[in-house]
């Protein structure tokens, strides 16, 4: 079964590879009046529903971003197609959506045979550790000896051999075949750590009866760069949606919020006033209007607005910035800079 | 000889005396069929202390330390008082994306509506005292879809002239067998008829070939020779109506039989197109409850009759007929209905130019109603062929024709044998339309999933709650359909009881 969907997703895509893509995205959007954007079914902190049917989530406010820099500042100007995993590429390949914000992992293949152009990466995702508090383990280089409960057949399983042997430690595996069910063992102690990709810890960390009495350690020991995604062959709208990325990252730099745009609007720092774009024809060389970033900004805030709104400290998740901080901060986000 | 004398003689049946007491009365009853054997006590004693600690727990877990209120996941989060038990505060938050998925708040009214019309007319059909079946089935199974599909989406749908022409000209056709063979039609006004419909419709075949200009008539856009098209069908249907009138009072139902197709179809065209003040609700904010009736409800309605045309073309003398029902059926039969959806989400659109879209609710249902109406198909054969051979046999020497003998004896008799295997396809089906939830779509299922994704409600309970929440809306309604089945079988249990 699983077999045939991969064939036949296969084939899928080999035709889609070759089929002609649009151009002029940007039009497409202006002329419908709306942005569609390809999110996931469900995921918290990245996409999910509330109590309204609101969507919200990071990469919820990557869509809204994009549209308030298209619709000049209205937000709400989005489709969201919930869309899951199998049915992401080709739904962004066959033109049902316009972008994709849908925690995607940045490969090669998915970058070059698939026909995808990531835009950058918005969240540094990894895989990492969560223990009891009250073993008092502060690294995962102090693990050793430790009993690990994973998810069986899965890269996380080979990644965690790779790291223990790489650091010449021992450790227990207990190898589970659902996720839900590696929870529920970590839960009874079957084990000492729990491992899988940090925001799905931060996640697993709140079906937990106590997740006070949990914390995830600071090591990430695999990549996984989530990014959005636009079809390849249309620059402009690549273009638009990447700067779009950095001009949030960039007004994070600048100290540029929500609140503030107005008044950093009679700023006299140069890099704020491109970014605002009081100086230059920024906006317009990327076919949108000159303020495209003061209406982003207004519309979801800066970078570290949209991550401390819907995954940061003071949310359920309690997810700390750590790789996703700013370069300057000791992260690894780090945007061209607007000039 | 000395007289016998009998000293007592009884003169009626002495009164029976009562069973021992060990024979009768609950003791009785719980000695002979719980405590019969030293090995059925163990058994009993076992069964019970499990019962009663299932039964314990279930009750703790869902009413005793289950949260009903709370606005967000600290309620139902682990206090002083231990840990806690169902959140089904996270249910009553929830509830309304639960019956109607993303569908707007203030237009909500609309599904409601849809779904009262559904239940009058539903129970009118499915309760055998009420009068009026047949005019009820025509509103249920002809008129309601329509206004259904108006109520939900908003209507104004953009009809292109040439469907217009298509239209009328089935409109025309239907009037012309209506018409014809009456006593008092004429002929030769017939002929005209008949032949105005070839010409409309092959100027609507060379309308879609040869592209070119645009014309508005009223709202709707044709190009010229569809307009063409259009007006010789309506030549025809004037032709058909002139002949009824020339035949006189005495055809007075003919005149409102040719009349009545055109006058349905332009009814459908106006309800269809026209503006009732809806406002439009895209497909994809449907969900919920809502959506899993949708599918299911299209499946069920377009199986049954696919099914029983599929099932009378398998058992066809007629070669190409039971070639393509068989090949039909064994193709949907031997797909997973994972891979239908799948298909229908991505290989459609290969086939599509880049950018055109195809309504991603409308495959999912397409592709439901076919996997379904496959095994309808199998489930009505195994009817007919229960049906014994004599009952053919007489309805023939009867003179009755083919659709006359199946309409008349053959299906009643065969669709009353197989109303339990029916009923089995049509809850299968509705439990099946929870897969819709891989291709994207939020049904019941896929909306009680979304939100365990919602950062507010994440708590050790959450997810336990809601299935728990889902499995018992299927269970109602799968429920109810069985016990319908089974109050029709009785119902219809006529003649070979055993």
């Amino acid at each position: 079964m699983k077999h045939l969907i991969k064939v036949l997703l296969g084939s899928a895509f080999v035709a889609l590879a070759a089929a002609p893509s649009s151009a002029a995205t940007l039009d497409d959007v202006k002329s419908r009046g709306v942005l569609r954007c390809g999110v996931n079914t469900g995921l918290p902190g990245f996409a999910s529903q509330n109590d309204q049917g609101e969507w919200q989530g990071l990469d919820i406010d990557y869509c809204k971003a994009v549209a308030a820099a298209v619709f000049e500042g209205d937000a709400s100007k989005v489709e969201y197609s919930p869309l899951s995993a199998v049915q992401r590429f080709p739904a962004l390949q066959n033109g049902e959506v316009d972008m994709l914000a849908r925690n995607t992992t940045w490969t090669m293949n998915r970058d070059t045979a698939l026909g995808l152009n990531f835009v950058g990466v918005n969240y540094y995702d990894g895989q990492g550790f969560m223990v009891r508090k009250d073993l008092n383990v502060t690294s995962a280089l102090q693990l050793s000896g430790a009993t690990v409960c994973v998810q069986a057949g899965t890269t996380t399983e080979l990644n965690l051999a790779d790291y223990f042997s790489a650091n010449n430690m021992d450790y227990n595996p207990v190898v589970i075949e659902s996720q839900a069910d590696v929870n529920a063992a970590y839960e009874q102690g079957r084990c000492d750590a729990l491992t899988t990709d940090a925001s799905g810890l931060y996640a697993s960390r709140l079906e937990l009866a106590n997740p006070d009495e949990h914390v995830i350690l600071p090591e990430i020991i695999s990549k996984e760069p989530l990014g959005p995604a636009v079809r390849q062959g249309d620059e402009q709208w690549f273009d638009i949606v990447k700067w779009v990325h950095f001009g949030l990252l960039n007004a994070e730099e600048l100290g540029i919020t929500q609140d503030n745009v107005d008044e950093m609007l009679n700023s006299d720092n140069p890099d704020v006033r491109r970014l605002l774009g009081l100086d230059g024809t920024f906006g317009e060389d990327i076919g949108l209007t000159k303020d495209w970033m003061v209406h982003v900004i207004k519309a979801v805030g800066n970078y570290g607005e949209i991550f401390d709104r819907n995954v940061g400290p003071e949310t359920p998740l309690k997810i700390q910035r750590g790789m996703n901080a700013l370069w300057t901060k000791g992260g690894l986000h780090y945007a061209p800079p607007i000039r | 000889m000395q007289e016998q004398v009998a000293f007592y003689v009884a003169r009626e049946q002495k009164p029976a005396l009562p069973p021992p007491p060990s024979e009768y009365g609950l003791l009785a009853t719980v000695r002979k069929n719980l405590f019969a054997t030293p090995f059925d006590a163990v058994l009993t004693i076992a069964l019970s202390i499990f019962c009663v600690w299932a039964a314990w727990n279930i009750i703790e877990w869902a009413l005793l330390s289950g949260v009903f209120v709370g606005s967000d996941r600290q309620a139902c989060l682990a206090g002083e008082g231990g840990p806690v038990g169902a959140c089904w505060a996270f249910v009553s938050a929830k509830l309304g994306q639960f019956m109607y998925g993303l569908y707007p708040l203030d237009e909500r009214w609309r599904v409601d509506l849809a779904l009262l019309l559904l239940v009058i007319l539903g129970a009118g059909l499915a309760i055998p005292a009420v009068p009026y079946k047949r005019l009820n089935a025509v509103l249920l199974l002809i008129v309601y879809p329509f206004v259904a599909l108006v109520l939900l989406t908003g209507g104004r749908f953009t009809i292109s002239g040439s469907w217009i022409a298509l239209l009328f000209i089935v409109a025309a056709f239907l009037s012309i067998i209506f018409a014809s063979g009456n006593p008092g039609v004429s002929p030769k006004l017939i002929r005209v008829a008949t032949w105005l419909v070839a010409l409309a419709f092959l100027l609507l075949i060379l309308a879609n070939v040869v592209t070119g200009g645009r014309m508005v008539l009223l709202t709707f856009r044709f190009s010229p020779l569809a307009l063409l098209s259009f007006l010789t069908a309506l030549a025809s249907t004037g032709a058909s109506v002139l002949a009824a009138v020339r035949a006189g009072a005495k055809q007075n139902g003919v005149l409102l039989r040719v009349l009545l197709p055109p006058f349905v179809v332009a009814m459908l065209i106006v309800l269809l197109a026209g503006d009732f003040g809806l406002r439009p609700v895209p497909t994809n904010l449907w969900g919920g409850l809502m959506l899993t009736l949708v599918v299911a409800l299209t499946g069920i309605a377009a199986s049954l009759p696919l099914g029983i045309l599929l099932a009378l073309g398998r058992r066809s003398s007629m070669p190409a007929v039971r070639l393509f029902s068989v090949v039909f059926i064994e193709f949907w039969r031997g797909v997973p209905l994972i891979t239908v959806l799948f298909m229908s989400t991505f290989m459609i659109p290969l086939f599509l130019p880049v950018g055109v879209t195809f309504n991603q609710l409308l495959r999912a249902l397409i592709g439901v109603a076919l996997f379904s109406a496959a095994y309808m198909a199998e489930v009505v054969r195994g009817g007919l062929q229960a049906v014994p051979k004599g009952q053919y046999e007489g309805a023939m020497a009867l003179g009755l024709g083919y659709w006359q003998m199946m309409r008349l004896v053959i299906m009643p008799q065969a669709l009353k044998l197989v109303i339990p295997g029916i009923v089995n396809t049509f809850i299968g089906m509705f439990k099946d339309t929870s897969l819709v939830y891989i291709i994207g779509l939020a049904d019941l299922l896929g909306t009680v999933r979304r939100g365990f994704s919602d950062p507010n409600w994440i708590t050790p309970t959450t997810a336990a709650t809601g299935l728990v929440f889902a499995a018992f809306i299927y269970w109602l309604f799968c429920f109810s359909m069985s016990r319908y089945s089974i109050f029709m079988e009785r119902r219809l249990h006529t003649g070979h009881r055993r």
